[in-house]
């Protein structure tokens, strides 16, 4: 850590206090029974993500990995000046279509997520949920100099300097904000790591789950959702 | 014709010289207590009916708070802005969210941003745009930015800043030698 004037020490030891309507509680409910209710508790949301595991064959594994590259679907969550500048991707000028990337509505139709830009923490608080709730395998692009250092973000008190920090990162683009024609040559670079095998982040994300968490839940202050949401 | 508003204004109300900025604009320091009756007559009765901002100015130093509160009147397109100070030390504002609705907006803003309390302003205690903030409100001037960055983000190591003068007189004439230093 930088040097810095000890008179701005930060009290680390304070803790936002959880959101009365989140508190756990007991209800009365309309018909007169009383029921005991936890709005944090998600039921289906319990299991951490697992390793996913590769084909039984190279062969068949390679093939795979060769559909998965040749389809990758983005993820709409525009952050940042970078969703601008992915708007002339998908119009006939640059036509990323070509390469068999589209732009999809929600996670569960897509496997690629876009950070575009600079992300404060209460929006990396939804990325988190975004990402968490994309089906494997699923990777991660930064793009900016925002994702990758901070950038021209380097003191500001509400937005995170390392997004490889929180979320498994496959592939950064530098820029800021990088052209289109850099978006493009992005993603054959992520293509061609993903036909080697190598865009492992989402088992990454699996296997390193607690130090993840760990790193998310020390600059998200008020936590209200499931650690694992699918 | 802001000369002879300011001069109507000051038979009834303890205000000082005022700031002509432009010819449509002007600000002006009020009292703290004459504030509501001040902003209910500029509205009622000299057209100044639509709120612009009302914002604040930390005056560390002084151990002050500033708000401004900017009106214009639409008809004669002239805007006088009332400045009004307040102690920083449990700094607390008159609401006047019933005079304009929209000040309840600006009102959370500055009770999130600043610090400043307006008792009676709805949801005014409500988180604004930050989240989970824990540490002192982040616009006030001894609130340090970078200080707080430092202690809270981890940074990527190899980060390097260069003088853009030097950067570039290295990058243009690699076998100029450096200026020595006076």
């Amino acid at each position: 850590m930088k040097h810095f004037d000890p008179t701005f020490k930060k009290d680390t030891e304070k803790e936002f206090p959880l959101r009365e309507e989140m508190r756990p509680r007991t209800v009365e409910t309309p018909d007169g029974q009383t029921i005991e209710i936890e709005p944090l508790k998600d039921y289906f949301c319990e299991a951490p993500p697992k390793v996913h595991p590769k084909a039984y064959s190279k062969i068949v594994e390679d093939f795979y990995n060769w559909a998965r590259a040749e389809s990758l679907w983005i993820l709409g969550f525009g952050t940042g000046c970078g969703a601008i500048e992915m708007r002339p991707l998908m119009t006939p000028r640059f036509d990323a279509y070509r390469w068999g990337i589209q732009w999809r509505p929600t996670p569960r139709q897509s496997n690629l997520l876009m950070i575009s830009g600079y992300l404060s923490i209460k929006t990396l608080k939804r990325a988190i949920r975004a990402y968490e709730q994309m089906q494997q395998p699923k990777y991660v692009v930064g793009l900016g100099s925002c994702t990758i250092n901070g950038g021209m973000y380097w003191d500001s008190y509400n937005t995170i300097k390392r997004l490889d920090d929180y979320l498994p990162v496959d592939m950064y683009i530098a820029g800021c904000m990088p052209r289109p024609e850099a978006l493009l040559a992005g993603f054959v670079a992520l293509k061609k790591i993903i036909k080697a095998g190598k865009a492992e982040g989402a088992n990454l994300y699996a296997e390193n789950f607690a130090q993840y968490k760990a790193n998310q839940k020390a600059v998200i202050k008020d936590w209200d959702m499931p650690d694992y949401s699918w | 014709m802001m000369k002879d508003l300011i001069a109507k204004l000051k038979k009834h109300y303890k205000l000082t010289e005022p700031d002509y900025r432009r010819a449509d604009l002007t600000f002006v320091t009020a009292q703290k207590d004459e504030l509501r009756s001040l902003l209910i007559a500029l509205r009622d009765i000299e057209g100044f009916t639509h709120l612009v901002l009302l914002t604040a100015v930390d005056w560390l130093e002084e151990g002050l708070f500033q708000l401004t509160y900017m009106l214009n009147n639409r008809a004669a397109n002239r805007t006088l802005a009332l400045r009004v100070m307040i102690p920083r030390a449990n700094a607390v504002g008159d609401t006047i969210h019933d005079l304009w609705p929209t000040a309840e907006t600006y009102q959370r803003e500055l009770r999130e941003m600043f610090g400043i309390d307006f008792p009676g302003s709805p949801r005014v205690n409500d988180e604004f745009i930050l989240e989970g903030w824990t540490d002192m409100p982040p616009y006030r001037r001894d609130f340090d930015s970078l200080a707080y960055s430092l202690q809270t983000y981890r940074e990527r190591p190899g980060r390097v800043t260069h003088d853009p003068r030097e950067h570039m007189k290295k990058a243009l004439y690699p076998d100029q030698k450096p200026e020595a230093a006076k």
